[in-house]
Formats: C-alpha cells, structure tokens, sequence
C-alpha cells in the first residue's frame, strides 16, 4: 500500500520533516512571545499554552517520524549502501531516501531542543 | 639574551638557562590564577546567582576536559600503526555512536541543565513578591546613580558609586541608562544586566556573604568606560539598619572651612549634599562622601590627596569626565575641600 504517490517521493518529501521543525519552532516562539506580551489580556494561563505547545510538539515528532518511515522506505529498508551516485534513476531515488532519513533525524533532534524550556520555565519575565 | 616565556623559541643554551627561564616564566603563569579569587571574581561566589553561574562553569570546564581528553585519546589511537585495521563496519558504528548518538545526548543533557538553571540565575519570580522595591540604579558618563526607595518609614534618597546591601535579603534592581548604553555587573553576586537608555531592567540579587566587592561597568561606554566602577559593600542586617537609618539626615551644615568653600566656589550647582544642599543632582550626590571606598567612580582610593588631585582636573584623572578643571583654585582652597568632603562620615 502506498501513502502517497510515487510520483511526489521526491524533493517534497526531501522538504518535509525541516518544514515541520520551522513550522514547529514559529508556533514555540511566537506563541510564548505574545502569550507574554498580552499577559493578563489572553483567555488562558501560561501552563495551558505550555499544555497546548507540548501537544504541538508530540503531533510535529509524530509528523517527522512518519516521514523518515517513508524516506526509510524509499530508501529501501537500507538494503544498500550510501553514496547511491551512479547516474540512474534508481540511485537517485535511494540517494533521496537517505538524505530525507538523515534530515528526519536532524529534525527530530532540533525540535527535541526547540521544546526544552517548555519543560522548564515555568513563567513569564516580568 | 632575554627570556622568551611563551612561543616555540628554544635558546641553545644549557639546562641551567632553562630552569633560570622556568623560573622567570612562572609568575607569568600565576598571573591567570590571581583572578580566582579577590573582589572582582565571578569563580569567588558571594550571592546565590553567583554560586549557580559558577558551578555552571565548573560543569562545563570539567565536562569539556573530558570530551578533549577522549577526543585527543581516539586521535592518537588512530594515528597508531596496527596489524589489522578495524572493519569498515565496526568504523560506522563508531562513528554512529560516537559521532551522532554521543554528542546528541551530551548537548541534550547541557541544554536541559543551562535551562533548568535560568530560573536561579536570573529570578525573575522573585520581582512579584510585594516586598521587593527596586533600588534604582542609574548608568551616566561615567559614573552610577543609585536612588533607594522609601522603606520602613524611612525616606527615599539618593547617593553614587557606592551600592550597600544588607546579607541574605533579596535586592531588586531597576536599572537605567542616561546616556549611553551601560552594563550593570557585581561579578561577586551574579550576571550581568544591560542598562539601556529609554528601558528599565530588572535584576534581582540575594548576597550569601558580607565584603566589599567591585562591580564594572561591562558594556564599552566611552573615553573613560575602563574607570568606570562601583563599589559593593555588604553588611550584616543590623550594620545595614543603621547605615540606612543615618542616610536620611544627611551631613547637617558645621561652618567648616571647606564647607563654605564647597558652597562659594559653585561645586554644590551640581553636587547634592542631604542636610546642606538639597536640589542639585546633576553630579553625583556626595552624602557621606568620606564612608565610600574610591573617588571617580572606582577610579582612585578615596583619600584626600586623589580628591584634591581630581577636583584641580578631573579630565586628567578621568578622560571625557563632564565635570570641569579647577586648577585656576588656590592649592590651599581645594585642599581645604578635600578634607572636608573626606571628613563626610
């Protein structure tokens, strides 16, 4: 079965997982900024919005993971060996795989440290 | 032929020479380790900012060394001659735990620890509490205006250069730049904290340990930005009561000497003194100018000779000072104005 069409497994889903760790830093930062800035004016407390980031943050891990299942795929289960640059199209399909296994990887690391202080600060600064 | 400490140089001489050399080279070394310690030392803690910036260092030092020591150990395992050389698949999975696993666990665990300290290096909770007034601190060109709030029935009032604080009570600052950009810093007691012209900063301290200390300013501010320093003094709560208690009466008129010089030769225009003239606030406040530890805002030690020395041309002693030469006074008048502003307890 596949989850999207063959044609598309390509520079979009190369894009995927750093796009979703961009998306996911904006929404960390531009929240905690404006939650801040309007204390007292917004509707919910700064323990919901960590509440509510974290969740942002487990659904954006998920989003990776998927697409380093789909790179690991593309890449054949890592049936061969890197570096895939015989000029064919099927070495350029299997170098594509890996390159989007390896920034799925970066991704989830990087959103992991994007999400850290959600753990640990617990208020705004005055 | 003079001895060459440092560098690669090697003189053809004999080992004798060399231990002469050794010898010459070691109060070079010691230089470094003289600022452990002393009253300008952010790794001689005496605030509890200070003690949690300084285990962070010695977390970071020693984990550092570590990573150096096993770096230059794999180095020098690979550089070594060797029979059979590992397998290409045992080299990837080195590289796999070594290179990618390792680092990502040990910048995850540093980056937690650094996050997790935020909040005990710059306690930003602690500002809400309603008992926390701001003493005002005021970063100008170069020297510090400090203005303590009204406590206790006590009124507010204002001095410079000399900030006091009593042990083991929180201390709230709202810093304030006139000029220029400023940087508010008691190395002792913890971080530092911008002085922006426009904004209020808050910075919150606690002092665990009585002493003087010296706080510079660490944001380049101008000609005169390396002189420009305050003392710290902290004392004991009830030494502090006191201190703060007298604060109010300031130094009543005596008809001394140099107090009718002071007046009639125009200082007051810009210095207040509390009980003798109230207004002026352009300068810095010289109440009780004899207790402070320096003249020029850290500049020289507070004796009569370096007053007398900085009111005939403050510009020599401090480049780009505002306040102007009186070196056009008989010697005998500015002496007389010295002795009397030292007298000030």
């Amino acid at each position: 079965m596949r989850l999207i069409p063959k044609e598309i497994e390509s520079l979009w889903t190369l894009f995927t997982a750093p796009t979703i760790w961009a998306l996911h830093f904006l929404a960390c930062y531009i929240t905690a900024a404006v939650t801040c800035a309007k204390a007292g004016a917004v509707p919910f407390s700064f323990d919901t919005m960590r509440l509510a980031l974290g969740l942002i943050t487990l659904a954006a891990l998920a989003g990776i993971v998927l697409s380093a299942v789909l790179a690991w795929r593309q890449w054949g289960f890592g049936s061969g060996d890197p570096p895939h640059d015989e000029p064919t199209r099927k070495d350029r399909l299997l170098f594509q795989g890996f390159a989007t296994l390896l920034l799925s990887g970066l991704s989830f690391v990087a959103v992991l440290f994007v999400a850290m202080p959600l753990v640990f600060i617990g208020a705004c600064q005055p | 032929m003079p001895a060459r400490p440092c560098g690669p140089y090697r003189p053809s001489g004999t080992t004798a020479r060399s231990t002469a050399i050794h010898r010459r080279a070691l109060p070079l070394l010691l230089i470094p380790l003289s600022g452990c310690s002393g009253i300008q030392s952010a790794l001689d803690p005496a605030g509890d900012e200070a003690a949690a910036i300084y285990t962070l260092f010695l977390v970071m030092v020693a984990g550092g060394a570590l990573i150096w020591l096993a770096v230059v150990g794999l180095l020098l395992h690979a550089a070594r001659r060797r029979e059979a050389p590992w397998s290409e698949k045992t080299a990837g999975r080195l590289i796999a735990w070594g290179g990618v696993a390792f680092p990502v666990a040990v910048l995850l665990a540093l980056l937690a620890y650094a996050v997790w300290l935020m909040p005990a290096i710059r306690p930003w909770l602690a500002h809400s509490a309603p008992a926390a007034r701001p003493i005002e601190v005021t970063g100008e060109q170069f020297w510090w205006r400090i203005r303590y709030p009204a406590a206790e029935g006590m009124p507010a009032f204002e001095t410079a250069n000399e900030l006091r604080l009593p042990v083991g009570a929180r201390a709230v600052f709202a810093l304030k730049a006139q000029d220029v950009i400023h940087s508010f810093w008691i190395p002792a007691l913890g971080g530092k904290m911008d002085m922006i012209p426009g904004r209020t900063n808050t910075l919150s301290l606690l002092p665990t340990r009585a002493g003087v200390f010296r706080a510079p300013c660490a944001e380049f501010c101008g000609a005169s930005h390396t002189l420009m320093a305050f003392s710290v003094v902290v004392m004991e709560p009830e030494d502090y009561a006191a201190w703060r208690r007298a604060q109010a009466g300031g130094n009543p008129a005596t008809g001394s000497e140099g107090e009718r010089l002071f007046a009639g030769h125009g200082c007051a225009g810009c210095h207040g003194i509390r009980g003798l003239t109230e207004t002026a606030s352009l300068g810095p406040d010289l109440t009780f100018f004899g207790q402070r530890q320096t003249v020029g805002a850290g500049t020289l030690a507070n004796t009569a000779e370096n007053v007398a020395r900085f009111i005939r041309n403050p510009d020599k002693v401090k480049p780009g000072a505002k306040m102007p030469a009186f070196d056009m006074l008989p010697d005998g008048d500015i002496a007389a104005m010295a002795d009397y502003l030292v007298g000030l307890k």
